[in-house]
């Protein structure tokens, strides 16, 4: 059964993630989401809650919302309405929450990804469209807040208690990100807060249908420190039950340095929101021809775009897994692939010297000075036979670095690779001047002996002499 | 939640942060049952097939659904006279009683 809970408890897990959505401006008004701006710089009187403002819909919000919805096919609610979620904290200055408590967005859906090798269905229960509430910062004096963020349309994804591991959450979390991503529909930046989780879990005996009591972890945005919270916490569940004492429904933070969760003295009616209709807002009705057009508008998914490289470009599976892990890294392979027919070797260098490179310089591949065309023209060149591989990394280094024009730089360089016959010719003469024992071999039958004379030529020529060529001179001037 | 004719006026008051005076919650407690009960009397039609009322507008405006805007910025107000209309202030952050333990 479950890896973290053997033989007689199984962790059931859900998740609410948070996922800030890529609008120019705000949910309810004109302000811009803006990461980064001088603190109180976007804020006007609606996300102020300022007396008598009057909330009005962002219209790409509800797309955004909704194509998220189709992404992860759920159904869209052709009639959704608005609802307060009234309580007292200076993040959310009109002390109400605008949300959906009863008719969100979007209903049901599912997220299918690999864990561990084995394909595994989550279930999404709803997806419900909300704003995001202000910055804070505390210090000896006081709280400070910045409402730049407060209003920024934030959308809550709900899976059903379907996991049963970490591994699990971690996979969902993973496949949820660049679904969003691909989607456009989020820049699930986890620095900037774009994707947050509040955790739920509870044991129960295996074979039990009921779940157990559950304790949310609240307000997590790193995935590793999610894994670490989930497995400490069913352990301490367990731990607990096996003593003989009973999980108390609470919610829990994750200290990362400790590696633990700890109990949050929250106030007996804190969950008391009184949620209420949004007499500001009229309700969204959604058309089934405003649906189709955009499901017809839907980008391509990690999993279509995974299995096209296979299907049309001919790439091993492992490859396409690899190289569609990460968005931008796809979107930069798309583009080298409009520019050459080297498929393979363009995902060769993504994987070997552009990603090692990436990683040795600490640059992603879009910071760096390397381009989709030019590192499509390296592939050219390698495919035809103008440099070596090695040659190849060597170039690539350089355009990561400085950029430039490859043509120009394995000329200025001298990189290219010698197939000029009257070249060829003088070095295959001179390996076999000074190799007489190979050549001797070579001409009893051992073809390797070959290899001895190749050898040589490489040298001499500093590499630049293309093999293949080098052999057929050699096994002309041989006799074979 | 409290059943639908019956609200502790106490603990209203206080997740509205509204303090009564002596006697007040009394009062209140009267008169809120009392309206409680008036509007109970909905209970007693059969409404199983009728689509609850989600807006109080919708008899005056047309269409009553999806007031959209574009996804285009506004001006936002002074950044000097949003700190000029908070209580406290610091760094161009609102200061306000420490929230946190």
């Amino acid at each position: 059964m479950d890896t973290c809970a053997p033989m007689k408890y199984e962790a059931c897990i859900g998740l609410e993630t948070h996922v800030m959505q890529k609008t120019v401006t705000k949910m309810f008004c004109g302000c811009r989401n803006e990461y980064g701006a001088p603190p109180n710089t976007n804020v006007c009187p609606v996300c102020l809650g300022y007396p008598g403002a009057l909330p009005v819909l962002n219209a790409k919000a509800i797309e955004l919302c909704c194509k998220a919805g189709l992404l992860l096919g759920c159904e869209i609610n052709p009639h959704s309405k608005w609802d307060r979620k009234n309580y007292f904290y200076p993040d959310m200055s009109k002390n109400y929450q605008i949300t959906q408590a009863d008719r969100p967005l979007c209903l049901g859906g599912q997220i299918v990804t690999e864990v561990n090798g084995e394909m595994k269905t989550f279930t999404i229960e709803r997806i419900h469209q909300e704003e995001n509430a202000a910055k804070n910062t505390h210090d000896k004096s006081g709280s400070l807040i910045d409402y730049n963020r407060a209003g920024t349309a934030l959308m809550e994804i709900v899976s059903t208690p379907c996991m049963h591991s970490a591994d699990d959450a971690f996979a969902y979390i993973q496949a949820l990100k660049l679904i969003m991503e691909y989607g456009g529909i989020s820049d699930c930046d986890l620095e900037k807060g774009h994707m947050r989780s509040d955790v739920n879990v509870s044991v129960r005996p295996v074979g039990q249908e009921k779940l157990g009591a559950k304790v949310e972890i609240k307000n997590m945005n790193s995935p590793s420190f999610i894994v670490e919270a989930i497995n400490f916490e069913i352990a301490r569940q367990i731990e607990l039950i096996e003593n003989g004492g009973k999980v108390v429904q609470e919610t829990r933070g994750y200290d990362s340095d400790r590696g633990e969760t700890f109990s949050q003295r929250t106030k007996e009616d804190a969950h008391d929101y009184r949620y209420f209709p949004e007499p500001d807002l009229l309700p969204v009705e959604i058309s089934a021809a405003q649906i189709s057009q955009w499901k017809s508008e839907l980008p391509e998914l990690p999993v279509q775009r995974r299995e096209r490289y296979v299907r049309e470009l001919g790439l091993p599976d492992y490859d396409a897994k690899v190289l569609t892990a990460e968005k931008h890294i796809s979107d930069f392979f798309d583009t080298a692939c409009h520019k050459t027919k080297q498929y393979k070797l363009l995902s060769n260098y993504m994987m070997g010297k552009v990603a090692s490179l990436v990683t040795e310089k600490g640059v992603s591949v879009i910071e760096s000075k390397l381009t989709a065309g030019t590192l499509a023209q390296v592939a050219d060149l390698v495919g035809g036979g103008n440099i070596s591989s090695s040659a190849a990394n060597e170039l690539i280094e350089v355009l990561f670095t400085e950029g430039g024009d490859p043509k120009a730089i394995v000329e200025v360089k001298g990189m290219a690779q010698v197939n000029d016959d009257s070249a060829l010719e003088k070095w295959a003469e001179e390996a076999i001047a000074a190799n007489a024992k190979a050549v001797d071999a070579y001409k009893a039958g051992n073809a390797a002996s070959v290899n001895a004379l190749m050898g040589y030529v490489m040298k001499q020529s500093k590499g630049k002499a293309n093999p293949p060529a080098v052999i057929a001179m050699l096994k002309k001037k041989l006799g074979a | 939640m409290a059943d639908a004719t019956h609200m502790d006026v106490s603990y209203i008051a206080h997740l509205a942060r509204i303090h009564l005076a002596a006697g007040e919650a009394e009062l209140f407690q009267g008169q809120l049952d009392q309206v409680l009960n008036y509007v109970e009397q909905l209970g007693e039609l059969d409404l199983s097939n009728v689509e609850p009322t989600t807006r109080s507008t919708a008899a005056f405006e047309h269409p009553g659904v999806n007031v959209l805007r574009d996804d285009t910025p506004r001006p936002s107000l002074d950044h000097d006279a949003v700190i000029a209309n908070a209580p406290a202030a610091r760094d161009g952050q609102i200061l306000v009683p420490k929230i946190m333990e």
